[in-house]
């Protein structure tokens, strides 16, 4: 028997909620918001309230998809990104770099974010930089 | 207090009387619930106090409630204040618990907490530690039934709007169990718009708590907005006190008024 609460960081926004999840043998059982955490006190969104049961999930995305023939398929990484990089390439020559644009993404890590806006503005040569948060 | 606390659970894992003992512990500067077995570290214990007594309070009796749906055959113990042990006898009386499977290990609540708690009774029956403190008059049910109809009705009012339909006063509720929920019922709630439905919402809620709620306060300290939920439900237990004389889990084997078919009990 083996019960555990693993304090973690809720990925879903940039706040930087204090959440344990809790497991019974292995199997994420629940979500507890952290009293003592300085950032959510005790509280949480609906979002954090429910960590666990995504983690879980059966329709959680693992493989990247590509649009086939109008079918949503599954790829390999490498596959996704050869095909993302000559798009964007081909967009990009044709249509100068502010043809497109980069969303940046709450759910990954402040280093991430630098690295994909400096990709769009070093790399790409566009300042079309946004937030997820702004969709 | 603390000490005591450790001996009894040791007492209780080195006997075999029980499987584990589910109690707070201290990790990584937090406090956080814990399942303690034979052989574990007692050092960590915590009896949710840091900065202020019991400001770091879980209700365990949920998770004990998760683990004896995986085990239950087994016996565990775990820690209670008197909030917790009104909260075992009310989970007996709805089959969540078997009596026969639970040790409960009483702590009492020094007399600040109680005050702030307006508890009428911040200690269990079965005390393992601590001095029993007096209960205290709930003064703030009085204020607002000193309100005049028009001002409470703005008041609650104003205080749903507050709501962001988090969920977490039913998710933290030591008292919420069922596999179904009627906050999730499409015919009462909508299901992913805001503002959330007034006063359907709450107000189920509310109703729901009548004969469970235990006063234990965890919903009111996870409500981001700061809606006073525990007023809310404290009224609704006065309520259930007038006309019932029954107040939840204040008696081990009392049943619910709400369950009973036939004439409301008098009181």
């Amino acid at each position: 028997m083996e019960y555990k609460n693993t304090l973690t960081t809720c990925t879903y926004c940039g706040c930087g909620c204090n959440l344990f999840l809790e497991t019974l043998d292995g199997k994420l059982t629940n979500t507890t918001p952290c009293k003592t955490s300085p950032v959510n006190e005790g509280k949480l969104c609906i979002k954090g309230w429910n960590v666990h049961q995504f983690v879980q999930s059966e329709k959680r995305l693992k493989k990247p998809l590509l649009r086939k023939n109008g079918e949503l398929t599954e790829v390999s990484w490498d596959e996704a990104l050869s095909f993302t990089a000559s798009k964007l390439k081909e967009i990009t020559q044709d249509n100068g770099p502010d043809a497109v644009g980069f969303l940046a993404s709450a759910k990954v890590t402040n280093e991430e974010n630098y690295l994909m806006q400096k990709f769009a503005r070093a790399g790409v040569g566009t300042n079309n930089v946004d937030h997820c948060a702004r969709l | 207090m603390i000490d005591q606390v450790r001996l009894k659970i040791d007492e209780l894992l080195s006997g075999g009387l029980v499987k584990g003992v589910l109690a707070l512990a201290t990790a990584n500067g937090h406090v956080a619930p814990c399942l303690f077995q034979k052989g574990d570290d007692l050092g960590k214990l915590s009896l949710g106090d840091t900065e202020n007594p019991g400001d770091a309070r879980y209700p365990l009796n949920k998770v004990l409630v998760t683990i004896a749906r995986r085990y239950p055959d087994e016996v565990f113990g775990v820690l209670v204040r008197g909030c917790d042990e009104r909260g075992l006898f009310t989970l007996y009386r709805l089959n969540q618990l078997e009596p026969d499977r639970v040790v409960p290990i009483g702590i009492t609540c020094p007399p600040s907490l109680a005050l702030a708690c307006e508890c009428k009774k911040p200690f269990p029956d079965e005390i393992t530690a601590g001095e029993t403190a007096d209960g205290f008059p709930q003064k703030g049910v009085d204020a607002i039934e000193g309100m005049d109809l028009h001002t409470r009705f703005s008041f609650w009012t104003d205080q749903f709007s507050k709501c962001v339909k988090c969920y977490g006063c039913r998710d933290i509720c030591p008292m919420c169990f069922c596999k179904e929920c009627s906050l999730e019922c499409e015919d009462l709630v909508s299901k992913g718009d805001l503002p959330v439905d007034i006063p359907v919402f709450h107000l189920t809620r509310a109703m729901h708590m009548a004969d469970r709620c235990i006063d234990c306060g965890l919903c009111d300290e996870a409500c981001p907005s700061d809606i006073p939920l525990r007023l809310l439900y404290k009224k609704t237990s006065r309520i259930m006190n007038d006309r019932f004389g029954f107040t939840s889990g204040i008696e081990k084997n009392e049943k619910s008024p709400l369950s009973v078919m036939g004439p409301a009990p008098q009181k």
